[in-house]
This record gives structure tokens, sequence and C-alpha cells, in this order.
């Protein structure tokens, strides 16, 4: 390949072998870090949360089509296995929306600093960890409770 | 455009000559600030659609198709439904920028314009459907 880029690729090892340099940053060479690993599972998480949002779409169709879709839909979202997909989801978007902040704190030129970002970085896998699990579970807990209740109001009726 | 150009010349030219009619195709940026603009417009939504469900939880087809049949909550939902997937979108082509070389890359950035193309109408008309498609709730 004649690329210029190429020759700025060329180095040599201690022991004087001439190396292809990597880039940056090269999974295989730098050590992970908790910021590197926020960075990249930012993007992952994306990708998740748009699966998760196709779900949300079937769902709603699911909804406009009429009462024996929706309740095969429900009987997904009331699944054990249902519940977990959704907790995904959760956990993805949540997970995606606190990296994007950040990111968007770096573009504005700030908290970008080494110091900073390894201060930052356990906070927002704190708030990530805590923000889905309540949500998850609060959103558990009402519709549990909910469908328990009417089902009492069903019987008593 | 591509004309013969001997390996000799082509390691020879300047990293300056390179770039220039190959560099940027002038809408980067505003993709980038597209992309952060439907981020922001997602936030408000996402939260009335997390309080929503706080609603809805365990709710039954009649009352979660007569929720999604009120005008605010349809424009809400389609407001939703579209930032999301122009959103996902955006996010997506840039992975495919990034990942995606040689014979690929076109099919694969089609690709997702379809598939998330698709998924927003498919949303968007189940909106529609359930805003217009019904008789009004009987008050």
């Amino acid at each position: 390949m004649q690329d210029v880029r190429e020759a700025l690729y060329v180095g040599s090892r201690s022991d004087g072998r001439l190396i292809r340099r990597p880039m940056s940053p090269h999974l295989q060479v730098y050590k992970m870090r908790l910021s590197m690993f926020l960075s990249i599972t930012n993007r992952i998480t994306g990708v998740v949360a748009t699966a998760g949002s196709a779900l949300g779409v079937a769902w709603l169709a699911a909804l406009a089509k009429g009462p024996k879709s929706f309740a095969a839909a429900r009987k997904v979202t009331g699944n054990p296995l249902g519940q977990i997909i959704l907790g995904g989801w959760i956990l993805s978007l949540v997970w995606h929306t606190v990296g994007g902040l950040r990111h968007f704190i770096w573009d504005v030129g700030k908290r970008d600093d080494k110091k900073s970002v390894n201060e930052d970085g356990p906070v927002a896998v704190g708030v990530i960890a805590g923000v889905s699990v309540t949500l998850a579970a609060a959103l558990l807990g009402v519709s549990c409770c909910r469908s328990r209740s009417r089902a009492k109001l069903r019987k008593a009726s | 455009m591509n004309a013969p150009v001997s390996p000799h010349h082509d390691v020879m030219r300047s990293q300056l000559g390179r770039a220039r009619g190959l560099g940027s195709g002038h809408s980067g940026t505003g993709h980038w600030i597209a992309e952060r603009v439907s981020a922001a417009t997602l936030l408000p939504l996402s939260g009335w659609f997390v309080v929503q469900m706080f609603r809805l939880g365990g709710a039954d087809y009649e009352e979660v198709a007569e929720w999604g049949g009120r005008p605010l909550n349809a424009t809400m939902l389609a407001a939703l439904v579209i930032s999301s997937f122009y959103h996902a979108e955006s996010g997506l082509q840039v992975i495919v920028d990034d990942y995606v070389h040689g014979k690929a890359h076109v099919p694969a950035k089609l690709g997702v314009r379809f598939v998330t193309g698709i998924l927003g109408l498919l949303g968007v008309v189940a909106v529609l459907k359930l805003a217009l498609g019904r008789p009004a709730p009987k008050a």
C-alpha cells in the first residue's frame, strides 16, 4: 500500500526489529483502564439500546394491532426472561445516557484532564448502577403490585 | 481524478497534498451537532416515557390503548420514536464509518438507514393508529 500514513507507522522495537507501530487506542497494546472501558461500552450500549428500542416499537405495534397481540406482548414483558431483557434495555439506556453526558462535558472542554477523568469514572459507574437498579426495581414493583391488586378486585367483584 | 501516479510520486506526496480533495466532506460538523441535538431532545422525552411507564405498570390493554390514543401522549410518543431512531441512525452511521471498510461500507450504511428508518416508521404508524384509528373513548 502506497500510503504516506503507512510510513508513519514504521517503528523499531528495543531489539532493533522493525515493527508496525500500533494505532491509538489499541486494545491489544494498552492496559484496559476504566475510562477506556467506559468509552468503548458507550458505543456498545448505544447499539444495545437501539435493539431494545426496536423491541419497544414492537410493543407499540402490538398495542396498535389489538388486544390479542398486546396479550402476546404482555406474555413477553411478564416473563422472567423478558424482564431480564427489559432490565438490560434500561441498563443500556442509562449507561449510554451517562456516557453521552460525560462525552459532552469533555466536548465542551471540561473535566477532560487525566485527574478528573480518573475521578469521574467510578462516579459514573456508581450513577449507572444506582439509577438502573432503582428504575428497574421500582418499575417491576409498581407493575407487580398493581396487577396483583387488580386481580384481587376482579375476584371480589 | 484518479490519474495513475507512480508509487514513487504517491509516497513523496506531502500530507497536505493528500488531504486536499480527499479530506472533509464538509458535512461532519452538521452530523455531529445533529447527534447532540437529538440526544438533548431524547432526555426530556425519555423522562416523560419513564413517568408514563410508572403510571401504566400492570395496566391492561384497554387502559394502555386509551392512554396511547390521547393526543398529547400520541404526540410525545411519536416525538420519542422519531428522535430515538434518528439518533440511533446517526450513531450507527458513525460506527459503520469507523469499523466497516471496503466493499461492505456502502451496503452497511444503507442497511443502517433502512432498518432504523423502517423501525421508526413502524413506531409512528402504530402511534397514529392508536390516536386516529380508534373511536374516541366514551367520556
